[in-house]
């Protein structure tokens, strides 16, 4: 109807016969948190791309380093956004483990992602569901929402940790980074982890990969380290900058494996002055 | 899990196992155990427990007790399997429930957004109608029922269709058929409505197309407000904006409107006529009968104009312009006849008595007419300024007529008019001369003097007479500060000539307007102009009409007299055309009369006067000599003229005969020559 406004946020369409991003990904990381039809393009993609249960892991494991890393500097609250499902070594765990009084938000638009994070939070009173979109990034900081689940005013980690290569050029992704790292507090923090194609071992896997996601309503942008660096504009990164995501502060060389140089993803921390 | 982690924890768990092995009890519960915190811990590849077994079917081997190594390895497998199939059906339970709760948010998310629409449809004070694309009303809401005052179910046997209103704008129903194609999505303009009960609603429409999935046109929603009141008040606005509130006529604004519309009628020969009517002596009838009946007599005189053009058609208007000026347009003419006819109904109209306070009182009005052929660059406003001067000439030659335009008589008022613009920066720009006409002695024909006279030497139009301009500087108020110029300039001269001919007194005459002498300061004037030129007193003659020194008392009077002790001269010029009081005459301090040229000529100006004037004249003559008066006679064109004259006794002459008036260069060589 002309002049009514779609709501802000508005439920995605729950259609259970369409893969979903945020299930697909628990089924790499060794999860049951999916169905058939997930399992099944799952299986597609990793025709195309074997290694992808480990890279998975492997981001995993940068996110938990990271989490650890900022809860170190003090940080205390954490906005996960394109959480998906919050299955093994979430956010919440790894740093609630190390202050039990860290606040996280988790945000995401898929329902069935949100609806599952709700069941596995419930009882956590510091880590929050948040309904939102990522691409209007404006509206979500405005979102009551978010803003009851964590202090903006006070330092705040925003993660966008593998969800950036989901958004397309169309939608200025350095917009909304900059918009989101504009309106957080002095001494906040900003994460990225990116898949991509550039160094990869396996380039016409990733590209393989890439085409088949671009089939799903999550269509794959794959950016090489230089465009993954831009992401972050002015911001200052901290060490040691934007590496393939298993350099990134490793706990021992032996966490480093033989083909990290290769790794098709970089990540990096930047931190908000 | 980091490598250290990982390595701790490993070893961790291997330690349980070889706790088992040594144990001296068979202990596969723990083995189990183990096998379940596998899956517990993360480690659900099925790699896991491949890699487990082997590398302890390999490294436990050396403990001895092969049997109890076989089941703790068969003990951890069960555990592993039932650990994962246990987490695989919470796993798979989870996500159901997540699916489920998903689902029914949505849901819930769908009926709350519906039940919103319904409230919104149901409860919105705008009205809301949908229809299929073949006009079919599938719903409406309250609003709407009530606007058009059909029940729901009445509406619902209605087509679009049927809501074609004869006010309709134009185009409203392609656009419509532009809208259920698909080629646009929405469209908003004002519409007039029947409602059920006849009445005429006019409303702002929004109709939006609602398309299906694949983008086919589906429904049509129309969003209908009342804006009946704010319609007509619009309507009201306008009719406010362009008519009188007095008498409800059109007013001036309209008149321009449709006075211009019909100027640019592009239909060939098409004529335009103009009746500006003014009442007369609106003035007076205000004055003793006061406003509110001015304002009644007003609105009976509006009446009828309306009434008595009513009949002409042609789109004949009849506007106020305000106060008592009417103005009937008649924008197709067939000539002037029409227009006269339709002046003259006008006229009759107002002629007829008007009863006011019960007093019958007969009022008249006066019409300027003017035609124009349309599409001839006429613009509105020079034909209303046309018609209005029009106007003035039936008010001048009497009132309770009208006059019809004329364009030689226009061009000359226009004249006057930018003449009289002119004037005050022609006396700035030194555009004025004065020439000067010799004045002789009757008895010996010599030069006595002069007469100054001032000329315009204008720009365009080359020398202008005194009577070009000298009334209109006499309206303005610009003759004072001219006049006082001719005085100068002519004092000045008459020294000069005084200086190159001594001994040849000359009298220089110097014409004086009434309002100059109306002026505090024309005595001071006087002394100035003399005092600058050191002209004496008595070498200066101011000469003022009849009718001006008979009117003189108080004041200008006493301005006379102090002229007069200075030794100046005063004539009085045309005499014999006004009225004198003669025996007033003595008591002014008047030297000498101009006797008008009328009484010097006779049918034509070169005859001598008839018996009557010639014994006028004399005794004119013997009058002035009577009261120790000069004469001099104006208008002398003959040397019959002249010997008439100088058998009267007349003392001095002026005219054609001797000369005409002539630049001072002219004068000087005269002098000189007859030294």
């Amino acid at each position: 109807m002309e002049g009514v406004e779609r709501p802000v946020w508005a439920p995605a369409e729950v259609d259970l016969t369409k893969p979903s991003v945020a299930r697909v990904y628990d089924y790499y990381l060794g999860g049951s948190h999916n169905f058939a039809v997930d399992r099944a393009f799952a299986a597609k993609v990793l025709e195309a791309m074997p290694d992808l249960p480990r890279h998975a892991q492997e981001n995993r494991a940068f996110l938990r380093r990271a989490v650890r890393a900022l809860v170190a500097e003090g940080i205390d609250q954490f906005v996960d956004l394109g959480s998906g499902i919050p299955t093994v070594g979430n956010v919440h765990e790894v740093a609630q483990a190390l202050n039990p009084d860290a606040r996280i938000a988790y945000v995401d638009w898929d329902p069935v992602a949100l609806a599952h994070s709700r069941a596995i939070l419930a009882g956590n009173p510091r880590a929050t569901v948040v309904a939102g979109d990522l691409r209007k990034p404006a509206a979500l900081l405005g979102d009551p929402a978010l803003a009851a689940a964590v202090d903006l005013s006070r330092p705040v980690a925003i993660l966008l940790v593998s969800v950036l290569h989901f958004v397309p050029d169309d939608d200025s992704p350095e917009e909304i980074v900059a918009t989101m790292a504009a309106s957080a507090a002095p001494g906040s923090y900003l994460v990225i982890s990116h898949a991509s194609n550039d160094s990869s071992g396996q380039p016409d896997q990733a590209g393989k990969a890439e085409a088949l996601y671009n089939r799903t309503t999550s269509p794959f942008r794959m950016r090489d380290r230089t465009e993954i660096a831009a992401l972050f504009g002015e911001l200052d990164l901290v060490e040691p900058g934007v590496v393939q995501m298993p350099l990134w502060r490793p706990d021992s060389p032996e966490d480093i494996g033989p083909d990290a140089a290769t790794y098709p993803g970089f990540a990096g921390v930047a931190r908000i002055s | 899990m980091a490598h250290r982690e990982l390595v701790d924890y490993l070893t961790g768990q291997a330690e349980r196992l070889v706790g088992v092995l040594e144990a001296e009890h068979d202990d596969l519960l723990t083995a189990y155990r183990v096998g379940a915190a596998l899956v517990a811990d993360h480690f659900t590849e099925p790699a896991s427990l491949d890699r487990t077994l082997a590398v302890l079917g390999t490294e436990l081997a050396v403990l001895g007790r092969p049997d109890r190594l076989a089941a703790v390895q068969g003990a951890l497998a069960a555990g592993f399997a039932a650990g994962l199939k246990e987490r695989v059906l919470a796993e798979q339970e989870n996500i159901r429930d997540a699916a489920l709760s998903a689902r029914s948010a949505a849901e819930e998310a769908r009926w709350t957004s519906e039940a919103r629409f319904q409230a919104i449809f149901a409860e919105a004070a705008i009205g809301i109608g949908v229809a299929e694309l073949d006009g079919a009303i599938i719903d409406v809401n309250d609003a709407i029922c009530e606007m058009f005052g059909y029940t729901r179910e009445e509406f619902l046997q209605q087509n679009v269709g049927t809501f074609i209103h004869p006010e309709d704008s134009p185009g409203v129903w392609d656009t419509y058929r532009d809208l259920i194609e698909g080629r646009r999505d929405h469209f908003r303009l004002e519409k007039p409505y029947s409602r059920n009960d006849g009445d005429s609603i006019w409303t702002d429409l929004v109709v939006s197309l609602v398309r299906a999935h694949d983008g086919t046109p589906r429904f049509v929603v129309a969003m209908v407000e009342d804006i009946t009141e704010r319609y007509r008040l619009r309507l009201q606005l306008e009719h406010q904006a362009l008519h009188d509130p007095l008498t409800d006529l059109p007013n001036r604004t309209l008149l321009f409107q449709r006075l211009e519309e019909a100027l640019a009628d592009p239909r060939p020969h098409g004529r335009v006529g103009l009746c500006y009517l003014d009442l007369d002596d609106f003035k007076a009838i205000n004055d003793t009968l006061g406003h509110a009946a001015g304002d009644r007599l007003l609105r009976t005189v509006a009446g009828r104009l309306a009434a008595a053009v009513s009949g002409t058609g042609n789109g004949t208007l009849v506007a106020r312009m305000g106060g008592d000026e009417f103005v009937v347009l008649v924008p197709r003419s067939s000539g002037t006849a029409e227009l006269v006819s339709v002046a003259e109904a006008a006229l009759a109209a107002v002629r007829r008595p008007v009863t006011l306070d019960g007093r019958s009182l007969s009022v008249s009005a006066s019409a300027g007419l003017i035609e124009r052929v349309a599409g001839g660059g006429t613009t509105a406003a020079d034909l209303m300024k046309a018609a209005d001067t029009t106007l003035y000439w039936a008010k001048a030659d009497g009132r309770d007529r009208w006059a019809f335009f004329d364009a030689d008589r226009y061009a000359t008022d226009i004249g006057r008019y930018e003449l009289s613009a002119e004037l005050p920066r022609a006396l700035a720009r030194n555009e004025f001369v004065v020439e000067y006409q010799p004045l002789v002695r009757v008895g010996d024909g010599g030069l006595a003097g002069v007469e100054a006279l001032v000329r315009w030497q204008h720009p365009d139009r080359g020398l202008l007479g005194p009577d070009h301009f000298v009334p209109l500087a006499e309206e303005t108020g610009l003759i004072v500060p001219l006049g006082r110029w001719v005085l100068r300039e002519a004092c000045r001269q008459a020294a000069r000539w005084r200086d190159s001919h001594p001994g040849r007194p000359l009298l220089v005459s110097v014409n004086v307007a009434v309002r100059q002498l109306r002026e505090p300061g024309f005595v001071a004037d006087v002394r100035e102009a003399l005092a600058a030129s050191e002209l004496e007193p008595g070498s200066l003659q101011l000469e003022l009409t009849e009718s001006t020194l008979m009117g003189t008392t108080g004041e200008p009077l006493r301005r006379l007299r102090a002229l007069a002790d200075l030794g100046v001269r005063i004539a009085i010029d045309d005499f014999g055309t006004g009225y004198s009081n003669l025996a007033y005459l003595r008591n002014l301090p008047v030297t000498g009369l101009k006797l008008a040229g009328t009484f010097v000529t006779g049918k034509t100006r070169a005859d001598l006067p008839d018996r009557v004037d010639r014994e006028i004249l004399a005794a004119l003559v013997r009058l002035a000599h009577a009261l120790d008066l000069t004469v001099t006679a104006e208008g002398v064109e003959t040397a019959e003229q002249a010997a008439l004259l100088r058998s009267l006794d007349c003392d001095l002459v002026q005219g054609w005969h001797y000369a005409r008036a002539e630049p001072p260069e002219a004068f000087s060589a005269r002098l000189a020559a007859t030294a």
